[in-house]
């Protein structure tokens, strides 16, 4: 029975059918579910680490000590990652090492389009790239086999279309088992793995070595594949790019290429010189493109198709179009209707969420506010409009120092979230100390890593598989650093939060303040959840509450007879009784908990 | 009634805000098709956009799908969940396709904050006009009376059985594998009112 999968489901599935053993990663949209689906399938190891080159390094570990190893990681996270990757192409391997790295065209929770792809030809490492969730379960044990063969490991780039599809899948046998008992011995071997200059001498032209094997076995693998058609069109492509192309040229030859790097030459010429013109449909950088070119083939990619954002059927049908491969056809003068502009739903910060105490704070104090990635980047937008800055993981920290180095008029802070903090925040820290720089730094401490879905990390006291652990102590971590001034406030309660961050502002050394409420979506905070009521005969419609960008406050039918303006109510489906607004509110017309208490009584809430 | 699941592929697109239970009723669309014998392919975006923002999946049915998403212009039915949502999507569909709307109102940011006005009934009908076929449900008012608003999505997925012409039993059959054992009985009823809902619009429509 074939089951449905998306990409992440068969990915994870096909490591356990593989014989992984070993798996880490840090979560990253749209990667974070293959280590989810992964970590509970029985007797695998599987972890989440504070990021992802600390992920990369354990699997290496696995690797040389002879388990199947997995990593899993966002594009970006390949970046932090990369030192890790191109010396563990140098090394090589002892067991299958591979990377899967997500990327994110089209940018739907990223801050940056990056073709991963590249990073295969800059370190030398193959590229393996699924069409779909069958190919994703299928190419992890194909990419471990190759990474053994040719001492290597290998990257298995997925995008989001192909992370986030749903496909129906063949699932293979059951895991192999493994010998029970016998530890195998770590195979010593100082001159493959200690990478003293002398030794790397050695290795880096073995490296060149095996690469260019794969590249020759690459006219002949199965994951590249030939599908013969009209000999007028020939089309090179991979990944999804493969499904809209299929869409758009049904009766097209194809070069379908499952490795997209190291190309594979003779295939390639071989290819081109059965059809009239070779056009290359591809996502991201023109990567299959300019391997063609270096084989003398004449084609056309990116002069057809555009550089950034994401492809799709349509894209692929109107660019060709435009370039005469196709007859015009109605296009978009076929759609039954085109609705004026609307009101557009960008992503907020959820009711009740913490996160939304400091940016209020923060905009009431008029900061420069130099933010991180996570949620609260979304304090960045309207009507809290908080941030001046945000980059990549950690990045705050770094920047508001440099920022307060640059001696502006304004005074600015860092804002980082938990889990960020202990992905790249500490030794951003550390600087901020060592160097005694006056940057004030927030750590929103929601408890967990909340933008991807909730994962534990160091601070939560669980392990991705759910063991109990002991949780850093923030706090403590922080003071050890060097930092002198830290304080834990409650970002619900706003007047503490702003006292605490005037007195830090005003001093000469490094301050750190923890706003410390856990996300209002984890179950633990659910159970507290009581909606706040408006009184409408005191509301003076001033808008105030709606200020704070909470989804549960809404115009209400009723208006201010002064004023002719809305009065505000508050939605009691979405309302989790943050009192947020209710401190804003110049007339107390929201009432608190505990006056609803008084009021309507508590006891059955 | 219709027979749209004759033309190939059906192409089925659900869209909401996030936190509207979209991604599971996707789920459902997408597994009865697998019942149906189809080759099935769904796509969503997780992430950012959850956190209360616009959210869509697409679901296809057919003898062999390539790209897992419909072309604009190309979909059947859109199942919205909201009804800013529907008039955002409803351009995806094919001349004559349906739109299936919850009646049911979201308020974004900027209408709350007085930048922008959500649009009237009067203005939605002007811009549907006789070009696609709408079909309001009371989704959450019916699941209101079932006692938790939170099965609306289920409601929803009972109309579009009657629009599929699909056997009833295969659906309830998915949706008593995919929702949690407690929680079984209350979506058949759930998946019960939607549907008789969408036969008596239907008989009187037609």
């Amino acid at each position: 029975m074939k089951r449905l999968l998306s990409g992440n489901q068969a990915l994870a599935r096909g490591a356990w059918q593989a014989g992984v053993r070993v798996a880490a990663g840090y979560p990253g949209t749209p990667s974070t579910e293959i280590l989810e689906t992964f970590a509970p399938m029985p007797d695998v190891y599987a972890e989440w680490c504070p990021n992802e080159k600390v992920a990369l390094d354990v699997a290496v570990g696995a690797s040389y000590a002879g388990a199947r190893a997995l990593v899993v990681m966002k594009h970006v996270g390949l970046n932090v990652a990369a030192d890790a990757l191109f010396y563990v192409a140098i090394t090589g391997v002892e067991a299958g090492l591979l990377i899967v790295v997500a990327d994110d065209p089209g940018m739907h929770s990223s801050q940056g389009e990056q073709d991963t792809r590249r990073y295969g030809k800059f370190a030398r490492v193959p590229v393996l790239e699924p069409s779909d969730s069958q190919e994703c379960l299928d190419m992890v044990a194909a990419g471990l086999e190759l990474s053994e063969r040719y001492d290597l490991p290998v990257i298995l780039r997925t995008t989001t279309r192909i992370a986030h599809s749903y496909g129906l899948v063949q699932v293979g046998a059951e895991r192999p088992t493994m010998p029970q008992g016998v530890k195998p011995a770590y195979r010593l071997d100082p001159t493959k793995y200690v990478m003293l200059p002398g030794n790397a001498r050695h290795r880096q032209p073995i490296m060149e070595e095996n690469i260019r094997r794969v590249a020759e076995a690459a006219n002949s693998l199965p994951q590249n594949r030939i599908e013969p058609g009209d000999r007028a069109l020939g089309i090179v492509t991979s990944g999804i790019s493969y499904q809209y192309a299929r869409e758009v040229f049904p009766q097209a030859s194809y070069c379908r290429l499952g490795l997209s790097y190291p190309a594979p030459s003779r295939l390639l010429k071989d290819f081109a010189a059965t059809v009239d013109r070779v056009i290359v449909i591809e996502e991201g950088d023109p990567v299959l493109e300019e391997e063609c070119r270096l084989q003398g083939i004449a084609c056309e990619g990116k002069s057809i198709f555009p550089l950034s954002g994401e492809l799709s059927t349509k894209v692929v049908r109107d660019c060709a179009e435009r370039a005469g491969l196709l007859p015009i056809a109605l296009g978009d003068a076929a759609l039954p209707l085109t609705p004026p502009p609307l009101p557009a739903r960008p992503p907020v910060l959820c009711p009740g969420c913490p996160h939304r105490g400091v940016f209020t704070t923060l905009r009431k104090l008029k900061l420069v506010v130099n933010g991180d990635i996570g949620c609260y980047t979304l304090g960045a937008l309207p009507p809290l409009g908080a941030l001046s800055s945000c980059g990549c993981m950690g990045a705050s920290i770094g920047v508001a120092h440099g920022v307060t180095l640059a001696g502006v008029a304004q005074r600015n802070i860092a804002v980082i979230g938990d889990s960020t903090f202990y992905h790249s925040g500490i030794p951003a820290l550390l600087n901020v100390a060592y160097n005694h720089s006056r940057t004030l730094t927030v750590i929103l401490d929601n408890g967990t890593t909340a933008m991807t879905g909730h994962q534990h990390h160091p601070g939560t006291g669980r392990t991705l598989q759910m063991r109990p652990t002991p949780a850093a102590d923030l706090e403590a971590v922080v003071r050890a650093l060097g930092i002198g001034q830290v304080r834990v406030v409650d970002p619900y309660d706003l007047s503490a939060l702003e006292s605490a961050l005037q007195e830090y502002l005003a001093l000469d050394e490094p301050s750190v303040v923890i706003a410390r409420r856990e996300c209002a979506l984890l179950p633990s905070a659910r159970e507290r959840h009581r909606p706040l009521r408006v009184q409408l005969d005191k509301c003076i419609a001033c808008g105030a509450c709606r200020r704070v960008g909470c989804p549960a406050i809404v115009k209400s039918e009723q208006v201010y007879a002064k004023t002719g303006k809305p009065k505000s109510e508050i939605d009691p489906l979405l309302c989790t009784g943050c009192e947020i607004c209710a401190q804003v509110c110049p007339v107390n017309a929201i009432l608190f908990r505990n006056q609803l208490d008084a009021t309507e009584g508590g006891a059955n809430r | 009634m219709s027979t749209p699941e004759k033309r190939e592929p059906v192409n089925l697109l659900l869209c909401g805000v996030g936190g509207q239970g979209i991604l599971l009723a996707a789920d459902v669309v997408a597994l009865v098709g697998v019942e149906l014998g189809y080759d099935v392919k769904k796509s969503e975006i997780h992430g950012m956009a959850q956190r209360g923002g616009s959210v869509t999946s697409h679901v296809r049915w057919a003898q062999r799908v390539y790209s897992p998403l419909s072309p604009p212009g190309e979909v059947d039915y859109v199942i919205a969940f909201e009804r800013l949502e529907a008039l955002r999507h409803a351009a995806l569909l094919r001349p004559g396709g349906t739109l299936l709307v919850n009646d049911y109102r979201i308020t974004p940011g900027s209408v709350t904050l007085g930048q922008d006005d959500y649009p009237s009934a009067q203005q939605e009908a002007e811009i549907y006009g006789e070009r696609v076929h709408v079909l309001y449900l009371p989704a959450m008012t019916l699941a209101q009376q079932l006692g938790q608003v939170r099965v609306n999505n289920i409601v929803m997925l009972g109309a579009l059985s009657a629009h599929l012409a699909t056997p009833e039993e295969t659906w309830r059959r998915v949706i008593a594998n995919r929702v949690p054992a407690r929680f079984v009985e209350l979506n058949e009823r759930a998946f019960a009112v939607g549907r008789a809902h969408a036969l008596d619009q239907l008989g009187q429509g037609r």
